[in-house]
């Protein structure tokens, strides 16, 4: 059971930086994986007065601050017509309404956590952070660095044109995902985002020419053999390496088909 | 801490510790309709209100429902009132365990969607575990209901 000393609300970043140096106090996010730590916390330090807990929309970007709720993400009509309802897709299975009014999307994202939708979806799309102390890296170069104490202010989605698609395979409906995929086509490359491996997200993209001549039932499933191929996975009590990788198959295929088939105006199937 | 909350309607003052949780607080004001589950932020039961919005309690520091409004089952009684006795009629209730969470998340359904889909239900009560797994008993109590309530 977590123990907590000291509830703090910041009153500004710096302080929220300043606080979050000591190794035994932490940022809340949704609080809903932490409150199942066993960790005693000095001092938790709230970010819910910062004013990062809405999504702006320009004409160039999206801009997440860290506080938005994943049921924000589900419900906001721009995200969704941007991403083509891939981002609904990739939170609506993630527990239940009520968990998703809770969980953040700064808190998915800056824990890294193996089983996340959340960083996987962002993953496949144009995305960069904006860190406190950090700047603004991008989502990818985030994903590789090591845990710090610097501050996740937002995400930073570039309204780059391109095409989304999003699945996941999950034992029963609303539990962790046995494997998340992501699969997108902007600046003319396919990106591949391979979640719940069960380690933490990691991003390919086609290097191999394989789907140059666009995307054909013989070109989706020779990427998809690739990328399972790529994609490193391990076993845990959700299912095998073997059945992960598998699925990271019948998954990159099946998005490649939707992704086809949206290229061409059908958005249920390829041409 | 110090918390100012609402409280079913009624401004309440307390002294939490930092680490209180938001159901431990709630049934301590004598909300027993808030009930611990799971523990591990998936059953439902511990549904409440906050601001409007159904939240697990079990998974919420009191510290940060300060300044905010929170209802329970207790708080509203007249609006669950006929659904509540819809759904027992239904035999839709089984063992009525799950119910308190399952009745507070179908409240804030109806407020959000007065005339939800089959799918649409399905999806907003899937965070409300029923240990008998009622599911389809649920969901032809509330479609029963919603018709009722059109005819």
């Amino acid at each position: 059971m977590i123990t907590i000393k000291n509830y703090i609300r910041a009153s500004s970043l710096q302080e929220a930086y300043d606080l979050n140096q000591s190794k035994q106090n932490r940022v809340l996010g949704g609080m809903l994986w932490m409150k199942m730590s066993n960790a005693n916390v000095n001092t938790v330090i709230d970010l819910s007065d910062l004013g990062l807990n809405t999504i702006t929309e320009t004409e160039h970007d999206f801009s997440i601050g860290a506080m938005v709720s994943l049921r924000q993400l589900e419900l906001d009509e721009g995200l969704n017509r941007y991403s083509e309802n891939a981002i609904q897709t990739s939170v609506r299975d993630i527990v239940g309404v009520q968990f998703r009014n809770l969980a953040t999307v700064g808190g998915s994202i800056f824990g890294r956590f193996g089983f996340s939708d959340v960083l996987t979806m962002f993953l496949a799309l144009d995305c960069d952070v904006e860190l406190f102390q950090g700047g603004r890296i991008s989502l990818e170069q985030f994903c590789a660095m090591p845990k710090d104490s610097d501050i996740l202010v937002r995400l930073i989605l570039k309204k780059t044109p391109g095409h989304f698609v999003y699945s996941s395979m999950r034992n029963s409906k609303t539990d962790f995902p046995v494997i998340a995929c992501g699969v997108s086509f902007f600046d003319n490359t396919y990106h591949f985002s391979i979640g719940a491996r069960p380690g933490k997200a990691i991003l390919l993209r086609d290097t191999t020419g394989l789907l140059s001549d666009g995307i054909t039932e013989q070109s989706a499933d020779a990427a998809a053999k690739w990328v399972a191929a790529q994609t490193p996975t391990e076993s845990n009590l959700r299912g095998s390496a073997a059945y992960r990788t598998h699925l990271i198959e019948v998954l990159v295929k099946r998005n490649l088909m939707e992704i086809g088939g949206k290229m061409h105006g059908n958005p249920n199937q390829a041409e | 801490m110090e918390i100012q909350i609402k409280l079913n309607d009624r401004p309440l003052k307390s002294d939490v510790s930092p680490d209180c949780l938001l159901i431990d607080f709630l049934r301590a004001q004598g909300c027993y309709s808030v009930k611990r589950g799971c523990e591990t932020s998936n059953c439902g039961l511990c549904t409440v209100l906050l601001d409007g919005k159904p939240v697990l309690s079990c998974s919420v520091l009191a510290v940060r429902a300060n300044g905010h409004q929170i209802h329970t089952l207790e708080g509203l009684q007249e609006e669950a009132s006929d659904f509540v006795t819809f759904i027992a009629d239904q035999g839709a209730d089984q063992c009525g365990f799950c119910n308190p969470g399952f009745v507070m998340n179908a409240i804030a359904l109806f407020r959000e969607n007065p005339d939800p889909t089959d799918d649409e239900i399905r999806a907003y009560l899937a965070g409300n575990l029923c240990r008998c797994s009622g599911y389809e008993g649920q969901l032809r109590g509330i479609r029963n209901y919603l018709n009722s309530k059109k005819a």
